[in-house]
């Protein structure tokens, strides 16, 4: 019998090690190798989930290299030789099938406590003093509200750091899920209901987030990015998007440009404050200040928005953006209006 | 054995002696309509598979082109929709059918042509919805399709239609199955067979019966509204007109998490055989197995709105499901314990068969484990629509049910066929299975964890989820091949393999004391049974004896075409809902004819 529980020993601690791969995998990665990573918190909210998952896998690991174990310690001490005896006919065990109904209800006692605590405080009333933004969900794309100064703008969203952000969300056409990982866990944005959640963000950064809720064709392409800044350069953000949008000079080629999105098309969907009053897609204002195009998919640069523009249904799938009628000349002049916005 | 085997064989060649095509299309011997069960669900599980092979090659790179976002979305929804309705439901159904009225020592199901029915209906149904891949496009709103995406405004198409008709009508075939193996099971049981000495197997099919008779209805009701809304512009989910689209994702789970264990309780049933037979030593705590298993399809009914945690249903409701979703795991677990000190003490057997049920154990506790991680809603919050949900179940379905389903049938296959699966080709089977679902599998967890979330066509490069994706889909091939190793087993066994006796490998139930593969009758006059695991008993002699004597006439029902023509018949008045009137209308003709017939028919 030497031989067999020796190697038991063995599988034992391989099981152990195998169990604590996860955690040394992840402990090993950063945000930057991993920028979406639901395991890197930079909010309150998101640091509450994660102390909850910690302790959730503490009870995984234990539970897996135990079960496991005894799985392989059984499946090998117990592998037919020559010459075994035949085994004993046990029918069962009424104290063991008590303790191993037990032992699992008091940890799940031991997970549902601080389950239900976090559940409650995650969805209480938001701080006093929040930083009210609406969401709203179109296929695909993200609008951002900013009531308290004003301020629409699109699938980036700017807060400082060290104010709690108070979300609503809502939506204009299907289900979709809003999702910034380090901020915290995803909330549905679900027609005919107002969702809320609220996060605190405590450090500053660039942070991906993206739609978590399949909403049609182009649901990967459904993305966004938030700006955790401090507040002075919060400040400075809100105070450039409450003013009017760049008036080019006469007879320039951002001047054309304005010529070619008034009479192209472009304002039957877009609102540049002042300038046109479509609702359909993304308010323009301040399109050239944004650091991504197309719902956070292409980097805004002029060649990246002269593609976007000159044929957005190839782009992005499904998009209810038109490929407008356009001369090289117009589209060019066209980028340069747009990109002068900041 | 010898003495009895001979002549069992000679009654064998002549009560199979109809063969060809048309027999097996009018047949309503429960053991053919397993085999055609099987057979045709194994080929859909192929299916499902090749879908989800295109979607790994699409996901082996980020910003790939290898199919297109449309078609990504088909292959998603379709992978899921095969699996779950023409995959795993109808492989199981495949062992019910086989095995149940062998276990409990009945001649037949309680209702024979109803039995055929209902695979005919199973097989049209799922051309049915395979179809739409050639007729304008497959659904592409996720298995679940959840309102208001399925709406006429957002998909406008036809494949949504294809997705609701086709599982109403796979779920005619559900329920015909289900009532008939319900009525087999209490009615048909061999004398001293009582409930609790019943094969766990064939109570975990009674439970799962139980579960399909009053899920099923639910997932019709909702689908019935979603028809109207799409066909006649009602607003059950339309929330302009004031609705909830919530509703349907309540209607959905209420009927999707009973379905969950529809597709695992019957492989649950499966290794609770095949762990004692290989382990010659009866199932540990068989009562409290059984009582787990109604448990866990009781607690079924409480949990559904953890699918739901992201909706904001408010704290109460989250907390409510959190608990019930907990407290399902204490059964569960409870099983888990009683199979390893089943094993334990035992003298293992590492037969094909068992490495399969011992693979479905270790792999189900992973998929517990994290299932475990998301029954808690704040933790579910950053898991919800990752591929971290995407590794859970296919630990569950492929590690769980898939694993149980390869066990039962390596266990069984001898029994159908007479012959033994090949034992070199099953075990590089279950090794490459097993090593290659959690190279697919297993890196799921942390892209999930890391960010990624599901149902997506394509990702940024910069995520860091390039390497695990193309590790999930090197994985992907190797599951593929595995189990090409496993038709080619099947393929080169059905006629090469050892022939195997009546009990292949010394199990206790009842299907083994008769003849491999067992006459059309079954048994040559029905066993009395004394306990649990009757041929491990001390009457396993008598009862042998017993069941391979035939005493006076044996009355089997006689084959029937009216079962396929209604099947066809109804098939096609449903599809009329997409096709037009001109399908509809012979339909129900047909189907009329046909259940007229069928009522009187002569049965002599």
């Amino acid at each position: 019998m030497a031989a067999p529980d020796r190697g038991a020993k063995w599988l034992r601690l391989c099981a152990l090690l195998l169990g604590l791969l996860p955690l040394v995998l992840l402990l090993g990665c950063t945000l930057e190798q991993y920028p979406q990573s639901a395991m890197h918190p930079r909010s309150d909210y998101a640091i509450w989930l994660q102390d909850l998952l910690e302790g959730l896998v503490f009870w995984v690991v234990l539970i897996f290299v135990l079960v496991e174990g005894a799985l392989i310690v059984a499946v090998i001490r117990f592998r037919a030789r020559p010459g075994m005896p035949d085994p004993k006919p046990v029918h069962g065990h009424t104290g063991l099938e008590i303790a191993w109904t037990i032992a699992p209800a008091l940890i799940l006692a031991a997970v549902a406590v601080p389950t239900v605590a976090t559940v409650f405080k995650t969805q209480s009333k938001a701080p006093a003093g929040a930083l009210q933004v609406e969401v709203i969900g179109h296929q695909w794309w993200w609008e951002f509200r900013y009531p308290e100064y004003q301020i629409t703008t699109a699938n980036e969203l700017h807060v400082p750091v060290g104010r709690t952000v108070s979300v609503s969300l809502a939506t204009a056409d299907v289900i979709h899920s809003f999702w910034f990982p380090a901020m915290g866990g995803k909330r549905d944005v679900v027609p005919a209901r107002t969702n809320h959640m609220w996060f605190t963000p405590n450090s500053t950064g660039e942070f991906p987030g993206q739609c978590a809720e399949l909403c049609g064709i182009s649901h990967a392409n459904m993305r966004m990015k938030l700006f955790v800044r401090t507040p002075e350069e919060f400040d400075a953000w809100v105070v450039a998007q409450r003013a009017g949008p760049a008036e080019p000079d006469t007879l320039s080629t951002e001047a054309r440009g304005k010529q070619v999105f008034m009479t192209a098309g472009c304002v039957a969907c877009h609102t540049i404050n002042g300038v046109s009053n479509g609702v359909l897609g993304p308010n323009l204002t301040h399109v050239g200040g944004r650091s991504t195009i197309a719902a956070a998919l292409f980097d805004n640069t002029p060649h990246e928005l002269g593609k976007w523009i000159a044929d957005p249904p190839a782009r992005k799938p499904g998009t209810s953006m038109l490929k407008l009628p356009m001369s090289p000349d117009q589209l060019a002049d066209l980028v340069a209006y747009l990109t002068s916005l900041k | 054995m010898a003495t009895t085997t001979a002549p069992i064989a000679a009654v064998h060649e002549q009560s199979y002696s109809p063969s060809g095509l048309w027999s097996w299309i009018t047949t309503v011997d429960h053991k053919r309509i397993g085999v055609l069960y099987g057979v045709t669900a194994f080929i859909f599980f192929l299916i499902g598979g090749l879908e989800a092979v295109l979607m790994r090659i699409q996901l082996m790179r980020p910003g790939n082109e290898f199919v297109s976002p449309d078609f990504f979305n088909q292959l998603f929804t379709m992978h899921g929709t095969t699996m779950i309705f023409l995959g795993v439901m109808p492989l199981s159904a495949s062992f019910f059918n086989f095995v149940v009225p062998l276990q409990i020592g009945a001649r037949d199901v309680a209702f024979p042509r109803l039995n055929a029915f209902s695979y005919w209906v199973f097989l049209l149904g799922g051309i049915f919805l395979n179809l739409s891949f050639f007729l304008g496009g497959a659904p592409d709103v996720g298995w679940f399709g959840y309102s208001n995406l399925t709406s006429k405004q957002y998909s406008p198409g036809h494949g949504v239609d294809f997705w609701a008709v086709g599982l109403q009508i796979l779920g005619v075939a559900s329920l015909a199955a289900a009532f008939n193996f319900i009525v087999t099971i209490i009615n048909m049981r061999a004398p001293g067979m009582k409930l609790m000495r019943m094969p766990v197997f064939t109570w975990m099919t009674l439970v799962t019966s139980f579960l399909m008779i009053l899920a099923f209805p639910v997932i019709t009701i909702a689908l019935v509204f979603l028809l109207f809304d799409r066909f006649t512009g009602t607003n059950f989910f339309m929330a302009s007109a004031g609705a909830d689209p919530v509703l349907w994702q309540h209607l959905f789970w209420l009927f999707g998490h009973p379905e969950v264990y529809i597709l695992i309780l019957p492989a649950m049933g499966i290794i609770s055989e095949v762990l004692p037979t290989f382990s010659r030593k009866p199932l540990f705590g068989y009562p409290v197995v059984v009582y787990s298993g109604i448990f866990i399809g009781f607690m079924g009914w409480g949990v559904w709105s953890h699918h739901m945690f992201s909706v904001g249903l408010g704290p109460i409701a989250d907390s409510f499901f959190a608990l019930t979703t907990m407290l399902i795991a204490i059964p569960t677990g409870v099983k888990i314990f009683n199979w390893i000190a089943t094993i334990w003490g035992g003298r293992i057997e590492f037969k094909t068969a068992m490495l399969f049920a011992i693979g479905f154990i270790s792999m189900f506790i992973m998929g517990g484990l994290s299932g475990f991680m998301h029954a808690s809603p704040p933790s579910d919050l950053q898991q919800s629509d990752t591929y971290f949900i995407v590794a859970h179940i296919h630990y569950v379905l492929f590690g769980g049910s898939i694993m149980g389903i390869f066990a039962g049938i390596y266990y069984w296959f001898p029994k159908i066929t007479g012959r033994y699966l090949g034992e070199g080709l099953g075990k590089a089977h279950f090794w490459l299975t097993l090593v290659t679902m959690n190279v697919t599998f297993f890196p799921m967890h942390f892209v999930g964890l890391l960010g990624m979330p599901r149902r997506v066509y394509t990702y940024a490069p910069n995520m860091g989820f390039n390497e695990m994706n193309l590790m999930s889909t090197v994985g992907a091939f190797g599951l593929a091949f595995a189990t090409l190793i496993f038709v080619a087993n099947v393929l080169r066994s059905r006629t090469h393999g050892a022939p195997a006796p009546a009990d292949p490998w010394g199990a206790p139930t009842l299907e083994f004391a008769i003849a491999s593969p067992p006459p059309v009758y079954n048994f040559g006059s029905l066993p009395t049974v004394h306990g649990l695991d009757p041929l491990w008993s001390k009457e396993a002699k008598d009862i042998i004896q017993q069941v391979n004597t035939v005493k006076g006439h044996i009355h089997m029902p006689p084959s029937s075409y009216w079962p396929a023509v209604s099947a066809l018949g109804m098939t096609m008045l449903m599809s009329g809902i997409v096709f037009g009137w001109w399908v509809g209308i012979p339909g129900l003709v047909l189907m009329l004819v046909g259940f007229y017939s069928w009522s009187f028919e002569p049965c002599h």
